[in-house]
């Protein structure tokens, strides 16, 4: 939206949160929005809202699970974690996300294959 | 996988709705505090810090609805509120629910009922393995036009030939008495070839089954008894086995034991089977007769053999034999599922059922949906209000089928206990015994077929309503109510015609059935039935020792018999008219006989001299039967008016000869003509191709015959007293006398001429049932629309009184509404009914579909019941009072 930062499309954002729980560990909704926009170098604009959704949809689908703990500065939150699906999950979408990446960049750059 | 997952978890979500909601407050306050206070870390003013902190979550609110769409299912949620809205509403009009949810009942009960029946007889595979690959062969002959059973030299032929496609056993029915164990007693019994348990799947619970070597001629006299016999001689126990049983004065060994229920409707649909002894141990002459077509054969086909395949394959079998013996060459062979062999006639009676319920169905949907579409129109303004406030038409439509769906459905599931116990009456009362009654159950197929049922119905029911939700005009019912009026009772008119048009289709059908039973009850059948009952004889063994032992025994019988009291005379006889059984021979009056393929046939009968005035058939000529007509006399006959008819056109049939010859090669003489009696039923008697008779005297059947024909013979006795009276005595009497022998299908002739209608009176029973409910809901139909619509007009009526309309007047107003309604209805319904009429005449024997008479009265009927509900609107709209009129809103 603001700025000109590209807003996160659709489907990567589970990947995103997926791969930030495997890196940092159990976290809580807020830090991974901060985590996320961390990562991206500040160059992605989030809606934290657009979050909590997502979050519901990979607990529906059982690729995290969450728990209420506590913070590092002492208040109540909903910490969330990877589960063993989940992992395996991570793996098999980075898996299909470099793949899909490296045919659009045979695209993107033209090379003797392409022609 | 996890999709699937996800689902579950948004269903669950659709609960526990509260502390969810909690959670998820909780959830984002902690987050925008997080926010905050890091946003404080950075430097900013509080007010600023939750500002930004909001404005980056894109607000709190917003976020949770978000987390709310993917949380439930917001459309299922939508659907229960719609539902718990139509429930709610359903509660508030009782009358209304109450009829609406009676007649789809109705409806949808009798329907299921039905189908439940189909469903157990029609549609369910057999009880055996692999039921699908059982078959039954058969002989066809073009002079019998019926298909027939398999002589047992062509069976033979066709089990040694048809190996490589099927595996063929047989059966013949040879029932008898068994002496030992216990007191003598009649069973019914089967003469079985080896491989028959086999053939079937069925495994015996106790011992084995016939052996190759026993299924012959001087082989091991072995038996296989059902369970209920074991239990019943040998008290269930193993040592049965090896035991002895005396049957028919022989010895045989008990080797087997069926299992409990098997027996019952196998292969056919009469008779409880208690006995099974080796078919090929039989050294009667019929069985080596390739003319006597009396053995039923069954095949179970080899896996990957299609249906077709066999058929092919038995033809062959049949064309082969046919060359190789041309003698019999008339006969084609050919294969039937087992299950439409067991099934038989069952199945147009039981879908014309199914049609007329489905029909009533119709009607009660038309009612129901009439009704709604009334208070949908009553409700116009309410739906344009939500309009107006911004509902879609979508929701206002889905609102309209989810109370049509939430009725239907509720409908269903009263019609489905209705059908629990409605089912059972059909099966009860069903004429004859319905084959495999004990199969029908509320199977899961009755069940997604009320599903279904309900469903349609729903749909068929929302439908008016839902269109006007969806109508482009809902704006303008606040500018003009009338006109919504109009065009609602336009629609509503057209679910009345119809209900009046599927109802007549009913009722004309009824009248068809109607006017065919008294049709056929005020035939002649030929005889007097009054007063006679007839019942089979089982002689003991002893009495075949020889023929003039047999001869004396029937004599004895006779005598034994005239000697009960309030008998007035006695027959012996081998068939009995409108009984099973006949015995077809070919007859031709000149010297040169025609081939035996052209040869007309007429149905011979056996008697004693008695027997004309046993069953009271009228002599038209000549004299009947005397003692003096015994065997050493000349062979005489006596024919019916039809043959005569046939074969002498014009002629005295008196002292001509007739040569028939199954008799000998010699001419027979005929001494008198008797009065045709309808062997075949009364309805079925003028379509049957075979209508000649002749009669012969028992005394002049041969000795080498007369064992034959002592299993066939029944004893036919005339009463001064109610017949049934007399069957006890007479079994006594009869059992006492020196034969010791049984009576067995103990009938009166009036019983059996009222079975050869039963299935008419069936059927008339139940349509009439139906075409007065019909008629009854139609008649509410029209009633209700016009109470409708005048009510609605209770002001236009007070002006145009006012101004001077006499109440004759009014009257005509509101009947003229309806007779058009009613005109187009019947139009339709009568068409429909050509239709039905013809369905009806082509699957009930002896109705007629060009009955004008009946179109004539039901025509009547139908508009006077019509006519009386809409007057009663009619007058009550001419007594309304112009003053309290005009004021009314």
């Amino acid at each position: 939206m603001g700025g000109g930062k590209p807003d996160v499309w659709q489907g990567t954002l589970a990947l995103m949160v997926l791969k930030t729980l495997e890196v940092m560990g159990p976290m809580h909704g807020y830090g991974i929005a901060r985590r996320i926009e961390q990562t991206s170098g500040h160059l992605l604009s989030l809606n934290y809202g657009t979050l909590y959704p997502a979050l519901l949809k990979l607990e529906q689908e059982g690729y995290i699970s969450s728990e209420w703990g506590v913070s590092d500065n002492n208040r109540r939150a909903k910490y969330y974690k990877l589960t063993r699906a989940g992992r395996k999950q991570v793996e098999k979408e980075t898996h299909d996300w470099e793949q899909a990446t490296a045919i659009i960049a045979r695209f993107l750059t033209p090379g003797e294959e392409s022609r | 996988m996890s999709t699937l997952r996800g689902w579950f978890a948004r269903l669950g979500g659709l609960f526990g709705k509260e502390s969810r909601e909690r959670e998820l407050a909780a959830e984002i306050e902690s987050h925008v505090q997080m926010h905050v206070e890091d946003n404080l870390q950075g430097g900013m003013t509080l007010d600023e810090a939750r500002r930004q902190a909001l404005l980056k979550l894109g607000g709190v609110e917003q976020a949770k609805e978000m987390c709310r769409d993917r949380r439930g299912v917001p459309w299922l949620e939508d659907l229960l509120r719609d539902v718990r809205y139509a429930l709610r509403d359903l509660a508030k009009n009782p009358n209304f629910t109450i009829i609406a949810l009676l007649t789809l009942a109705l409806g949808t009960g009798a329907t299921t009922a039905i189908f439940t029946l189909i469903s157990g007889v029609l549609l369910k595979p057999l009880t055996y393995p692999h039921p699908n690959d059982l078959i039954t062969v058969h002989a066809q002959t073009n002079r019998y036009g019926d298909s027939w059973g398999l002589s047992y030299p062509d069976f033979l032929d066709s089990q040694r030939d048809s190996e490589p496609v099927m595996q063929m056993a047989s059966w013949t029915g040879g029932g008898g008495t068994v002496t030992e164990p216990g007191e003598a007693q009649y069973v019914d019994g089967r003469e079985i070839s080896s491989g028959y348990f086999l053939v079937l799947g069925i495994p015996l619970v106790r011992g084995r089954e016939f052996l190759p070597e026993e299924d012959r001629a001087g082989g091991a006299p072995v038996a296989i008894i059902s369970y209920g016999l074991w239990q019943r001689l040998y008290g269930g126990r193993d040592a049965a086995l090896g035991m002895p049983l005396v049957f028919e004065s022989k010895r045989y060994t008990v080797v087997g034991v069926a299992p409990a229920g098997f027996g019952v409707s196998e292969v056919s649909a009469e008779g409880k089977t208690d006995l099974y002894t080796p078919l090929g141990q039989n050294t009667q002459l019929r069985l080596r007769n390739r003319a006597a077509r009396m053995i039923r054969a069954i095949g179970r086909l080899r896996p990957g053999v299609t249906f077709h395949q066999a058929q092919t394959a038995v033809r062959l079998i049949g064309l082969r034999l046919a060359k190789d013996y041309p003698d019999d060459a008339e006969q084609t062979f050919g294969v039937r599922e087992l299950r439409q062999e067991i099934v038989g006639d069952v199945r147009p009676t039981l879908w014309l059922l199914l049609g007329a319920v489905g029909l009533l169905l119709m009607i009660a949907c038309a009612n129901v949906a009439s009704l709604l579409l009334a208070r949908a129109v009553s409700r116009e303004r309410e739906l344009a209000v939500r309009f107006a406030l911004g509902a879609t038409r979508g929701r206002l439509v889905r609102q309209c089928l989810a109370e049509g769906t939430v009725l239907a459905l509720c409908g269903g599931v009263l019609g489905l206990l209705l059908a629990t116990i409605g089912f059972r009456p059909f099966v009860t009362l069903w004429p004859g015994s319905l084959p495999r009654a004990e199969e029908i159950h509320l199977d899961w197929r009755v069940w997604l077929f009320a599903l279904l049922v309900s469903t349609a119905s729903g749909l068929i029911l929302s439908i008016a309503p839902a269109l006007r939700a969806s109508a482009s005009n809902l704006e303008r019912t606040f500018r003009s109510e009338s006109h919504a009026i109009a065009k609602g009772s336009r629609l509503h008119s057209a679910f009345v015609a119809t209900q009046i048009g599927l109802a007549t289709i009913l009722v004309l059908s009824a009248g068809l059935l109607g006017r065919t039973i008294l049709r056929l009850s005020s035939l002649n059948p030929g005889f007097d039935g009054h007063n006679v009952v007839t019942a089979r004889v089982a002689l003991p063994s002893a009495a075949l020792a020889t023929p003039a032992q047999t001869r004396a025994t029937w004599r004895d019988l006779i005598d034994h018999a005239q000697r009960v009291p309030g008998v007035r005379s006695v027959a012996v006889v081998d068939t009995i008219p409108m009984r099973e059984g006949i015995n077809p021979l070919g007859y031709s009056a000149s010297a040169s006989l025609p081939p035996v393929d052209r040869m007309p046939l007429a149905l011979a009968t056996s008697v004693t001299p008695d027997y004309l005035n046993v069953m009271g058939v009228r002599l038209r000529e000549g004299r009947f039967f005397t003692e003096e007509d015994r065997s050493g006399a000349a062979l005489v006959i006596v024919i019916d008016e039809v043959l005569a008819r046939h074969a002498f056109a014009g002629k005295d049939p008196v002292g001509q000869r007739l040569w028939v010859p199954a008799m000998g090669p010699a001419p027979v003489q005929i001494v008198g003509v008797v009065s045709h009696v309808r062997h075949w039923g009364l309805a079925g008697d003028d379509e049957s191709s075979i209508r000649d008779q002749m009669y012969y005297p028992f005394a002049q059947v041969p000795d080498s015959l007369i064992p034959f024909f002592s299993t066939l013979m029944s004893v036919a006795v005339r009463t001064d007293v109610p017949p049934l009276n007399v069957v006890k005595p007479l079994e006594e009497e009869i059992r006492r006398s020196s034969s010791g022998s049984t009576l067995y299908e103990i009938r009166t002739m009036d019983q059996l001429a009222s079975e050869s209608i039963s299935r008419q009176h069936f059927l008339l029973v139940l349509f009439a049932i139906f075409a007065g409910l019909a008629l009854l809901l139609a008649c509410v139909g029209i009633y209700g629309l016009l109470s409708y619509v005048t009510g609605r007009r209770v002001r236009e009526i007070g002006v145009r009184m006012a101004i001077g309309a006499t109440p004759q007047s009014v009257v005509r107003l509101v009947l003229g509404q309806s007779i058009l309604m009613i005109a187009t209805g019947l139009a339709a319904g009568i068409a429909g009914s050509l239709a039905a009429g013809r369905l009806l005449a082509s699957s009930v024997t002896g109705v007629r579909s060009n009955d004008p008479f009946a179109f004539v009265i039901v025509t009547g009927v139908l508009i006077a019941a019509a006519l009386a509900a809409s007057l009663i609107p009619a007058i009550r709209a001419s007594r309304i009072d112009p003053t309290i009129a005009l004021r009314y809103e």
